[in-house]
């Protein structure tokens, strides 16, 4: 056991550290007010690799490890969470399953642009009734001999106004079950495919949340990925890496939450001295970065197993369910620790809170979470 | 044939709060996070500008200091350099600038050929800017200082930069191989890049001793070293000063006269 970071990963977190410090906080107040995806923040992250961390230079990976990529959306989340989702979804949902699930053919076809950012991927599975219940899927793919038609629609889908390569599910053989699911990869253009409505969200509100629509959608035969009836198998597989992204989104952001708060509660005064004096404050200060150093071992442990090829599903389950709810109540105390202030859009503990909400519901709400480390707790 | 820069590099701590040793009138370095110079980094950023420009430009970052500097050109190398040299030795310990500068002599004619020098103006923590032009004078090279602006001529026989003055510039052509000092304004160092980080234990980082290079050891170190720091010290912080406001010119004399009476200046 070594709980120290290597030479690279300690280089990974000053470098994202530098990079949100420059390029991300300066904007992040106001893209979250405008709603605005931050396009130009996507191309400069494209540039300097943050698009393709733990990818093997191969395929045009920057050869980084799960504990860099956890670094990578965890600096970001520090200062914007919003930056943080479109590198973990574009990471997690969509290059990591054509990277362990494409032939080398689709790999060699759609990972090298993935990777350098010049594409930009999302990840199709939630469905206006089939959300936890991800079994329910209802869109259709049919076999037409020589190419797949897809019929249905998709919700709440990351980056979906902005991406150029989908990984989306779809029933090929309603009669069984979730061994009726395949996967496929669906771009930006494809004959009978549109983007619907753009969610007007609490928090986020720079990335782009998307309905995905399938309309007699026409794709290629060799779109499929994996086998037919491993869909589900994918989406799941993927969703356990994709915990580890968003559990670390959420470290981002109560890291970020308790540093502001700190810096504010130095400088606060109130009865004659800081904040920071008053020992009732300096005791949930504590408690405060105790559960985040707890949720940071948690996410980094689960990434280490992932990169050691060891079955990470529940440590990752562990750390996102964790991380998620140490986001929302370390954002909530930080809110109240800034009084009124806090309430106002003049300070970023407001935005932070917000944006905590989600991580206990996407890639698994906090209570699916519970189900899978039940599971491998108890036993099925 | 490569067309070789070497940008000279010095790890210097990040702190405006420099703490001084007392007794030896030193920096204390402990507990000081450690980082690239600035105005080094602009060398670095200038170099690897024309590496990104020219497919057979290396960028060879010399630094001298103790092993931890291996940290510094590390980073030098994520962000794009090919090939980093740090010159440690204890005989090269506590050296001024006249003895650094001898001391980097000998490593980069112990490295061999290059095209040109980048340096940083001056570092953080001794603000002397010698050690640059100094090298510059021992390899018998023009030089330009406070380069805030630099252009290469197509053939590479020439650059044409711009030397920063206190109310302009001047514009100065020089024959290549030259050494060129960079100022902040020269450009924006980039980061490192997430593949450059993990690509970086994979090129080479020489660390040679006083030996390898073959340097006098009577110029170089504390000993040999013809200036000694007497005395530092930090300045008390001055009270800051009070701004004096007004509409009009008349108002801002009338009220700088209330001020200067009621502290019976006059």
């Amino acid at each position: 056991m070594n709980f120290q970071l290597t030479k690279e990963q300690e280089f990974v977190r000053k470098m994202v550290r530098e990079f949100a410090e420059t390029e991300v906080e300066p904007i992040a107040a106001e893209i979250d007010k405008e709603h605005r995806f931050p396009v130009e923040t996507v191309e400069k992250m494209a540039k300097y690799g943050l698009l393709g961390v733990p990818f093997p230079t191969e395929y045009g990976g920057a050869g980084g490890d799960h504990i860099s990529y956890a670094i990578t959306v965890e600096e970001l989340s520090r200062k914007c969470a919003s930056t943080g989702v479109i590198c973990s979804a574009h990471t997690s949902l969509c290059c990591w399953p054509i990277f362990a699930w494409g032939t080398e053919e689709q790999k060699r076809k759609y990972l090298p642009d993935l990777l350098a950012g010049k594409t930009l991927g999302a990840f199709g599975l939630t469905e206006p009734n089939a959300g936890t219940d991800a079994s329910g899927q209802q869109t259709r793919a049919e076999d037409k001999g020589d190419h797949w038609l897809l019929n249905g629609a998709k919700v709440f889908i990351t980056n979906g106004g902005y991406a150029d390569v989908f990984v989306v599910m779809a029933m090929t053989d309603k009669s069984k079950g979730n061994h009726g699911i395949s996967s496929f990869i669906v771009e930006k253009g494809d004959e009978g495919f549109s983007i619907g409505k753009t969610e007007d969200k609490m928090g986020i509100c720079a990335s782009s949340t998307t309905e995905l629509i399938f309309q007699n959608c026409k794709i290629p035969k060799d779109r499929l990925l994996g086998e037919v009836g491993q869909g589900f198998k994918v989406a799941m597989s993927t969703l356990d890496g994709g915990r580890i992204g968003i559990a670390s989104q959420a470290l981002g952001i109560a890291q970020g939450a308790l540093d502001v708060t700190l810096d504010y509660m130095k400088a606060r005064k109130q009865f004659g001295k800081s904040l920071s004096k008053f020992q009732a404050l300096q005791f949930t200060v504590a408690e405060l970065a105790t559960e985040i150093e707890a949720a940071r071992l948690l996410i980094y442990k689960a990434a280490d197993m992932k990169d050691k090829h060891l079955a990470y599903g529940p440590a990752a389950a562990m750390a996102k369910l964790f991380a998620a709810e140490t986001a929302m109540h370390v954002t909530t105390k930080c809110v109240q620790l800034h009084g009124g202030y806090g309430y106002t859009k003049d300070y970023p503990v407001e935005r932070m809170m917000r944006d905590a909400k989600i991580t206990e519901i996407y890639e698994g709400t906090s209570e699916v979470q519970k189900m899978v480390i039940a599971a491998s707790v108890i036993g099925k | 044939m490569a067309f070789k820069v070497l940008v000279c590099a010095k790890q210097v701590p990040n702190t405006n709060e420099i703490k001084i040793n007392p007794e030896t009138g030193t920096l204390i370095r402990d507990g000081v996070e450690s980082i690239l110079n600035h105005d080094d980094a602009n060398a670095l950023e200038e170099a690897l500008a024309l590496k990104d420009k020219y497919d057979d430009v290396e960028v060879i970052v010399v630094s001298m200091g103790p092993p931890q500097a291996k940290d510094m050109l590390l980073e030098c190398l994520a962000k794009g350099a090919d090939e980093a040299i740090l010159l440690s030795d204890r005989a090269v310990g506590g050296s001024d600038t006249w003895a650094t500068s001898n001391a980097v002599t000998a490593a980069i004619k112990h490295y061999g050929e290059f095209d040109m020098i980048f340096a940083g103006r001056q570092a953080i923590d001794g603000d002397t800017a010698q050690v640059g032009p100094q090298i510059a004078e021992k390899l018998d090279l023009p030089q330009v200082t406070y380069v805030q602006k630099f252009e290469i001529s197509e053939d590479r026989k020439t650059v044409t930069v711009q030397r920063q003055l206190e109310d302009g510039y001047e514009v100065i052509e020089v024959p290549v191989p030259c050494m060129l000092t960079a100022i902040k304004e020269l450009n924006t160092p980039r980061y490192m890049s997430i593949g450059g980080i993990f690509d970086a234990k994979n090129k080479p980082l020489h660390v040679w001793s006083a030996a390898d290079v073959a340097v006098d050891l009577n110029t170089v170190g504390l000993k040999a070293s013809p200036t000694n720091v007497f005395r530092s010290f930090t300045p008390k912080p001055k009270e800051p000063g009070v701004k004096i406001e007004g509409d009009s010119e008349t108002d801002l004399a009338k009220n700088l006269l209330i001020k200067l009476k009621g502290k019976h200046v006059i």
